[in-house]
């Protein structure tokens, strides 16, 4: 950073400046030339429109904050003053509640993006983690957003996410208490989800930053997936994309605020224009929409992880162990074959067998224990299953690079990706419909099946694809697709 | 691409947040003037709505977030606004000596509450709370729907089987269908001086348009300033898609 070459600028007041803190080149490198690759298409405007949304969240909401009074007795009330008496107070808190929602739009869409494109693969695994960060610094921010106004969701909604915590053996109680300021929700609470719902967007942005940094060391992925060469590939960030990320912005924009207008509680529940109250539990608690998926999998898991299903498990995986053909499992077993089953005189193939046959032998004898003298007991109490399986989820999401070691990016060039990926995408629109359902009737499959399909689609299909999804030719170049694309048309 | 992709995302979100909440049988879809981007509250029946609710809510419900100014909405004059006010009979205090005292209401008063508290309330109503209606159509999905269904939704026994208490009605749109408010409108109750039909519906249909306006005064406004913003909007899109279109114009991707 320190000196650099750096051209002398003409303005004498930019020069001055520029030559004791070279903002201006900086900005004229990172985003006047800034080699961007030519063939993006409209979704990596959403990189662009996320960052329009988390300034507009963080401007509405000093703006609000000015108004707002945290405290239980007096929030639901000056919430209403907004809405009524503050000038413009009503547009303010529209555009904000509103905004969360567009806010998780466009990063849904971005991760979409990601994941499609293989943007997430080597060089920009880093990029990808700290976007990961983001997004779960968003929900942290979004969940105590939404207890702000004290209505009866959001008691309910913070009563019963915090309560998850309880589920962490040993210190879990000591979490919610801290959580609380107390022993249930009530005005600790609140001062502190307002003070933490205050510092969170700064904390984001900063880690913005990071991840813009990161995207500019590695520069941008793109529709193909393969690397830029040189400048018949890219062209200068200025005027491509920031003119044509100005007209994505614009079209987001009229999305978003003709449901701030027109519509602007229809993403929020109406539970939450009643003021909380401690004595009246809603008929049906629910998170925003953009939890649901998340909240759909915490609920899936309904059942305690006992001895026995560890037994059924065990005999399960021992069977598939045996029955898989050997080159599928090679990797493990070439592990194994240093262990000391090994040093004994069995080859990998040996092993395979043997591994099987001691899980199915472990397994039956644990389910014959149990048959014969009722021993069993619990491992992991379905509560804390469920949070496990919450956070999990996301957890896949910061493994993904390492999950994913096939070489090429793009869904384009990976059809068995493609397809196991949109089947994922459905898959989250149904987690999504299960977590706004009653959690009864066929939902409680429905979520667990799509709860299976979640964690199948990383633990199973992505390293499956590893081994067995052909490697594809691709282009050598993008400008070399580009010209062979525009060939086709004439 | 972009709007369809956004626009399933949106149409997949709706109906989640739609489908929350409710119960009891399906609402009745009312035509209001309010609806789409260019609705407005009708004045005549906002007016004929506050003359139900000042005659016939206000006796069990408060509406705590109104004040008597934020009438002159409805169409009413300062004066009228004032000698609205001075009907009712508003304690204010501690005066120069300590005493509360009584007063004629103002216009930046709130609007009078029926009872002290909710224990009074509940004591009156055998139980039950009369809700605040500043926001109850904001508070219930399809919430002027809802409003206006509840009132014109009682029917005179419960079905056979069901067994109600005494203080307990039935009522088609009510969550469990039992409810502790007796129906509260009926034909030739109030007397409307513009000549309007006095019968349930009518009541009915008067008293939800007044029940929107209190939950969303600024909507009016609100859609206004949206139709230009959206307005700008559009245009500076248009322009913003052309400059885009220009500036690529010699590049082959």
């Amino acid at each position: 950073m320190a000196g650099g070459t750096r051209e002398k600028l003409d303005n004498p007041v930019m020069e001055w400046v520029d030559s004791r803190l070279p903002i201006f080149t900086m900005m004229q490198k990172e985003y006047g030339v800034f080699p961007t690759p030519k063939n993006f298409n409209y979704f990596w405007n959403f990189g662009a429109i996320a960052m329009v949304m988390l300034v507009t969240m963080i401007i509405t909401g000093i703006t609000l904050a000015m108004h707002y009074v945290p405290h239980a007795d007096m929030a639901f009330d000056s919430v209403e003053r907004i809405m009524r008496d503050v000038n413009h107070g009503w547009l303010l808190r529209y555009l904000h509640a509103n905004g969360a929602s567009f806010f998780f739009i466009a990063v849904y869409i971005h991760m979409f993006r990601g994941m499609y494109y293989g943007s997430y693969k080597q060089p920009r695994e880093l990029l990808w983690i700290l976007g990961v960060v983001i997004f779960l610094l968003m929900m942290a921010t979004a969940f105590m957003g939404y207890v702000l106004p004290w209505g009866q969701m959001s008691f309910w909604g913070a009563t019963v996410i915090t309560n998850l915590f309880s589920a962490i053996p040993l210190v879990g109680d000591s979490i919610v208490t801290l959580l609380w300021g107390g022993f249930s929700v009530d005005n600790p609470t609140l001062t502190r989800f307002f003070a933490l719902h205050y510092l969170m967007p700064f904390v984001i942005f900063a880690v913005v930053f990071l991840h813009v940094w990161a995207l500019h060391i590695t520069g941008s992925n793109n529709p193909l997936g393969v690397d830029a060469k040189g400048k018949q590939d890219t062209l200068p960030f200025h005027p491509y994309y920031t003119m044509k990320d100005a007209f994505g912005i614009l079209v987001f924009l009229i999305i978003y605020l003709g449901y701030a207008f027109f519509a602007p509680n229809d993403l929020g529940h109406p539970d939450n224009y009643i003021p909380a109250n401690p004595l009246v539990t809603p008929s049906h608690i629910v998170p925003e929409w953009y939890f649901l998926p998340f909240y759909a999998i915490l609920r899936a898991i309904t059942f305690d992880v006992d001895l026995v299903l560890v037994a059924v498990g065990m005999v399960a995986l021992g069977v598939a162990f045996i029955a898989t053909p050997y080159k599928y499992l090679e990797s493990i077993l070439k592990m194994m074959e240093k262990s000391f089953l090994n040093f004994l005189g069995f080859s990998a193939k040996n092993i395979k067998t043997l591994k099987g046959v001691g899980l199915i032998t472990l397994g039956l004898a644990i389910l014959l224990n149990y048959f014969l003298n009722d021993f069993n007991f619990t491992i992991i109490p379905a509560k804390l299953g469920g949070v496990l399986a919450m956070f999990g989820s996301i957890a896949m999401l910061f493994a993904l690079p390492f999950i994913d070691k096939h070489p090429v990016r793009s869904s384009r060039f990976r059809p068995y990706y493609k397809a196991a990926f949109l089947i994922f995408v459905a898959n989250a629109f149904v987690l999504g419909i299960c977590g706004g359902k009653p959690a009864e009737g066929f939902w409680v499959p429905l979520s667990q099946l799509t709860t299976a399909y979640y964690y199948a689609f990383f633990i199973v299909v992505l390293p499956i694809l590893n081994k067995k999804e052909p490697v594809l030719e691709l282009p050598s170049s993008i400008n070399e697709a580009v010209l062979a694309k525009n060939k086709d048309k004439k | 691409m972009l709007r369809v992709i956004l626009l399933i995302g949106a149409l997949a979100v709706s109906p989640v947040a739609h489908a929350a909440g409710g119960g009891g049988e399906k609402l009745p879809n009312e035509h209001w003037s309010f609806e789409g981007p260019f609705g407005t509250y009708d004045r005549g029946a906002l007016q004929r709505g506050y003359q139900i609710y000042s005659q016939v809510c206000s006796a069990c419900h408060s509406m705590k977030y109104l004040s008597y100014r934020n009438l002159s909405a409805l169409g009413y004059s300062p004066d009228e606004v004032k000698a609205i006010a001075s009907q009712y009979t508003i304690i204010d205090g501690p005066d120069d000596e300590g005493e509360m005292f009584e007063r004629p209401g103002k216009p930046s008063d709130r609007f009078k509450a029926p009872y002290a508290n909710d224990n009074a309330a509940k004591y009156v109503n055998n139980g039950a709370l009369p809700p605040d209606l500043s926001l109850i159509t904001k508070a219930r999905p399809n919430g002027a729907n809802y409003v206006y269904g509840l009132l014109t939704g009682y029917e005179d026994h419960a079905p056979e089987g069901e067994e109600l208490a005494t203080g307990q009605y039935w009522n088609k749109y009510m969550d469990g269908h039992k409810i502790a408010m007796a129906p509260p409108l009926a034909d030739e109750v109030v007397a409307y001086e513009d000549g309007s039909a006095t019968t349930l519906d009518q009541y009915a249909r008067d008293v939800t348009q007044f029940l929107t306006w209190a939950a969303e005064p600024e909507m009016e406004v609100r859609k206004r300033t949206g139709i230009k913003v959206l307005l700008f909007l559009s245009i500076f899109a248009f322009i913003m898609w052309r400059v885009k279109k220009k500036i690529w114009k010699n590049v082959k991707y």
